[in-house]
């Protein structure tokens, strides 16, 4: 099937480093489709983050193949690649990693540059951002001027401006307290409920997961379940508080 | 692109101290060149000045002879040149005129005023061999030399010392106590090469000089002879012809020295000139070298700039800049701040220059292309130096720069 948004094959990451070169992920194969809600779960260092750099196009794979909406990631250009990131995947990181001397609106405005609008254009199309993200009153404040759970709808807000089909998120609420999460969660489900964006999110936390409708597990750099939330085989030990 | 630029901006803004301390190095640079290029092309418009006023194509001939050394006109050596050996000089083809030149040194009275300088007996070609205009008046003529009349034409500052405000022509003067009058005033010439003020001179007929002047011991000689010759090109020809003249009417032997000497002015001239030119270049290089210097600064802080900002560039890759787009920023910030630094650095070197002139009294010019010169080796240098620390940024994978801590 052509219409998956991802299509991984058979891939494989290791890191070179001065020490050797330490194997990440093993032949791990991952479909998803437009409009699914997936939550990859597993212990550190199980290679989540290496997993999900790769889906964002930020790295490569050693071997097997990635198609991103039906193309070849591998084969791409490395300025195809950066209109990927640009027009096809929005990425939100746990760090929020916003620009601390742009105020919001020309943090969440900052994609658009790179699509050659004009300064109005990219204005208006971050304001409608930050109003859809609860922010609207805060467009000139800088990042260090609010909450950590408003700039992590700040960088949503950055991701969503080009309109992604994708949404990557890497332990989006690591850093923020319970409520916050819930409420960041709650905005995620909503656009993926009712803008149809397809997500892919990484979480230690099973309350966190629970938003998705499907759950992937890694272990040692391999899939070891890949169904729905409902099914995860360690959800027992995640109830009585073990962290595998 | 204008994104790039207010992006650029907004990152210098960031940094503002530091943005203007690398910009003070081309500050620094700009201002040096421009200033020195400033004193060298008014040290080189002064020479041309004179050599303009000299007169083209100018020989001087001396009495007494030259030895591969310098000039050997012993104590007392009798002058062996003479207004005849001038005026067959004259008849030579290629020579366009000749003025021979008696020159003294006379006290002049005019009124309460009085005033000492050099005066030179010739005849009216001098004015021409000069390339010399009068400012006033008629100049004197073959007749007056003739009849060694007592007729005067008088330089720019002899009139100002002697007359003041009133005007010198037809006026009569006593130059040591004999009248003269006045005909006309020299036009203004100003310094010679060698610093002498040109206009502090008066010129009479040769004839009257000699005999009723300065009463020459060896009647009938002169000091020395001008000769202009008709082109650039001829002057080595005319040379010659004149040394076979002048042997042949001094009678001297084959094999013996000659008893007069040729000096081309204008070949003197030249190396004066060449002299000025080496001088502002020698200027303008010393200065480039701060600009280099200027350059390099901008380099240094561009690298650390973009170290600093990897995260940063992470980002900006993360949600989709090319590496054109990052290049093109750090690019920029390189070219902004060489530009703006070139900006004040010619504003600097202007108004420095303009000091350098109302303190010193030299003159410094400004040209034009001296500060298009200096925008165009701003933005190179912004462009050469930025482009390493740019181009390493651009080369940066998005997972590197965002895990960069
Ligand atoms: N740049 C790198 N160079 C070498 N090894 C790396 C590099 N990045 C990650 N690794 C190794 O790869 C393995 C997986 O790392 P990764 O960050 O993907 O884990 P993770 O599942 O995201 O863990 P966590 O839950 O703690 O975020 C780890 O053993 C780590 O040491
Ligand atoms: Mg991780």
């Amino acid at each position: 099937m052509t219409d998956e948004v991802i299509k991984i094959n058979k891939l494989s990451k290791e890191y070179i480093t001065d020490a050797g070169t330490v194997p990440v992920l093993h032949e791990v194969s991952l479909s998803v489709k437009p409009g699914e809600f997936v939550a990859i779960m597993g212990p550190s260092g199980s290679g989540k983050s290496t997993f999900m750099n790769i889906l964002g196009c930020l790295d490569v794979a050693s071997n097997g193949q990635y198609l991103l909406n039906g193309r070849d990631v591998n084969q791409q250009s490395s300025d195809e690649l950066a209109l990927l990131r640009n027009q096809v995947i929005g990425f939100v990181f746990q760090g929020f990693n916003l620009l601390p001397r742009a105020n919001l609106e020309d943090n969440v405005a900052l994609p658009l540059i790179y699509r050659g609008l004009t300064r109005a254009e990219r204005i208006m199309q971050a304001r409608v951002m930050l109003e859809k993200v609860g922010l609207g009153k805060y467009h000139h404040s800088r990042p260090n001027q609010i909450s950590g759970g408003q700039q992590q709808r700040v960088a949503i807000a950055r991701a969503l401006v080009n309109h992604p089909k994708l949404l990557l998120a890497d332990e989006p609420t690591g850093n923020l307290d319970t409520h916050t999460s819930q409420e960041i969660m709650q905005l995620f489900s909503e656009l993926n409920n009712r803008d149809g964006i397809t997500i892919v999110l990484i979480t230690h936390e099973h309350d966190i997961a629970a938003y998705a409708h499907r759950l992937v597990r890694l272990a040692d750099g391999r899939v070891i379940y890949d169904g729905p939330v409902a099914g995860d085989p360690l959800v027992h030990a995640a109830h009585t508080g073990a962290e595998v | 692109m204008l994104a790039m630029l207010s992006e650029a901006w907004m990152a210098m803004w960031a940094n503002r101290l530091r943005t203007i301390l690398t910009m003070l190095g081309m500050v620094i640079g700009v201002g040096a060149v421009i200033l020195m290029l400033a004193v060298g092309q008014g040290a080189q418009q002064k020479v041309q000045a004179s050599i303009a006023a000299m007169g083209s194509n100018l020989f001087i001939i001396l009495s007494g002879s030259t030895t591969s050394g310098g000039m050997r006109m012993g104590g007392g050596a009798a002058p062996t040149l003479t207004a005849e050996d001038a005026q067959s000089i004259g008849e030579l083809p290629l020579v366009a005129a000749v003025a021979p030149s008696s020159p003294g040194v006379a006290q002049l009275v005019y009124g309460s005023s009085n005033w000492s300088t050099q005066v030179i007996g010739t005849t009216p070609s001098y004015l021409t061999v000069r390339n010399w205009a009068l400012a006033a008046g008629m100049p004197f003529t073959d007749s007056d030399v003739r009849s060694a009349t007592r007729v005067a034409l008088i330089g720019r500052t002899v009139a100002e010392n002697l007359f003041g405000d009133e005007d010198p022509v037809d006026r009569t003067i006593r130059i040591k106590n004999s009248p003269y009058v006045v005909l006309g005033v020299l036009a203004a010439k100003g310094q010679s090469l060698d610093g002498r003020d040109q206009d502090d001179t008066v010129l009479v007929p040769v004839t009257t000089a000699q005999r009723k002047l300065f009463g020459s011991q060896f009647a009938g000689t002169v000091r020395f002879i001008m000769t202009q010759a008709e082109s650039a090109e001829v002057m080595p020809q005319v040379e010659r012809s004149i040394t076979e003249l002048l042997r042949q009417r001094h009678r001297i032997r084959a094999g013996a020295d000659n008893d007069f000497t040729i000096r081309n002015l204008t070949a003197m001239a030249n190396t004066a000139a060449d002299t000025a030119k080496v001088m502002s270049l020698m200027l303008g290089s010393i200065a480039s070298i701060s600009l280099l210097v200027g350059g390099i600064g901008i380099m240094n802080i561009m690298l650390v700039s973009v170290t600093e900002r990897t995260r940063e560039i992470g980002i900006r890759m993360a949600i989709g800049a090319r590496g054109q787009d990052i290049l093109l920023q750090f690019l920029l910030e390189a070219i902004i701040i060489s530009v703006i630094g070139c900006l004040i650095g010619v504003l600097l070197g202007v108004g420095g220059a303009y000091a350098v002139s109302v303190i010193t009294g030299m003159t410094a010019v400004v040209t034009v292309s001296s500060i298009i010169t200096a925008f165009a080796v701003a933005a190179g240098v912004g462009i050469f130096f930025g482009w390493y620390p740019a181009r390493k940024a651009s080369r940066l994978r998005p997972i590197d720069a965002l895990r960069f801590q």
